[in-house]
């Protein structure tokens, strides 16, 4: 009766980060918008890295709604994504590292998405966490919230709902 | 003297290329006037959200709406110092087809003293089919010292 040995940390980490940027590395938008994701475990953090040329209003400057909306939007398919590939890459169902943009099983599709903007986005980066308050076998909804200095106060959140990806579709 | 709808039209397009973000995506502005607005943007690689399909991302036809929104806020009869988004609601009802200009359409239905509010759809080049439909709230930033007519 004794436990398995504990799986040498490189190797998970190696597992977990190849799905991420399975996930990341190969969608045009993410790099053309400048988005990066950190991890810690299944916690994500989406970072927009700040650049001019996300500005919508030169003269406050402020961040253009546009551009938050579509940080927000990525923040939250990432992270539903990532965490239905946690669990096949988890259980060993999928090689985590051996994933890649053209191997990857199909992602959740956005039906809809509702950014409330709180206040005007600052130039400079902003970090955003999304939250899977559902995920059914057909549908799944998504909470994101997104600051910039101080994590207490957002300056946007969106809700969207997702159709997850089945056999029929 | 009293703006001539060219004139507003010439402004909303100034200040719509004056956007880098909307510079970024090569938006255009084709339409606008009197709380209705027309901009698109040409299909570009570096939008695409689905490398498989080659299908645009939602966040750029996001971007699209949010900026085609707010110029039918500017381009009210009302003609508010600025405008900001309050909330935005978008609903995606089908894949953008690869390689095809998407154009989005706002209309500004109703204003109050401090707010606007705007629906808009996008298309590809099959106008018969929207590929979105949104809905919004936009702030209405009076200028500082108000202009009376006399």
């Amino acid at each position: 009766m004794s436990r398995p040995r504990p799986e040498p940390v490189h190797l998970i980490k190696q597992r977990r980060d190849a799905a991420l940027s399975a996930l990341v590395d190969g969608v045009p938008y993410i790099r053309t918008m400048g988005i990066t994701f950190d991890r810690r475990g299944d916690e994500l953090t989406g970072v927009l890295n700040y650049d001019d040329k996300l500005i919508g209003n030169p003269f406050l400057p402020a961040l253009h709604g546009g551009a938050t909306a579509a940080f927000l939007e990525t923040t939250a398919i990432i992270e539903l994504s990532f965490q239905i590939l946690w669990d096949e890459i988890e259980s060993g169902r999928l090689e985590g590292g051996a994933l890649t943009p053209e191997t990857l099983p199909r992602l959740p599709k956005t039906i809809d998405f509702t950014v409330d903007y709180l206040r005007s986005g600052l130039p400079r980066d902003a970090y955003a966490r999304a939250r899977v308050n559902r995920s059914g076998r057909r549908y799944a909804s998504v909470h994101v919230e997104a600051w910039q200095d101080n994590r207490s106060r957002l300056f946007a959140q969106a809700t969207g709902h997702f159709l997850m990806p089945g056999r029929s579709n | 003297m009293a703006t001539t709808s060219e004139d507003k039209a010439r402004i909303a397009r100034q200040f719509i290329e004056a956007i880098p973000f909307s510079k970024a995506l090569r938006m255009h502005l084709d339409e606008i006037g009197e709380g209705l607005a027309a901009i698109s943007m040409p299909y570009d690689a570096a939008l695409v959200g689905d490398p498989r399909t080659g299908v645009i991302h939602g966040g750029a036809v996001s971007a699209l709406m949010d900026t085609c929104g707010g110029a039918a806020v500017m381009s009210h009869a009302d003609a508010p110092a600025g405008t900001a988004t309050i909330d935005l609601r978008i609903d995606y009802m089908r894949p953008a087809t690869p390689g095809q200009r998407i154009v989005a359409r706002a209309e500004c239905y109703h204003v109050t003293r401090s707010v606007a509010f705007v629906r808009a759809q996008a298309f590809d080049e099959d106008e018969t089919r929207p590929v979105a439909a949104a809905t919004g709230a936009f702030t209405i930033e009076q200028a500082r010292t108000p202009e009376r007519a006399p």
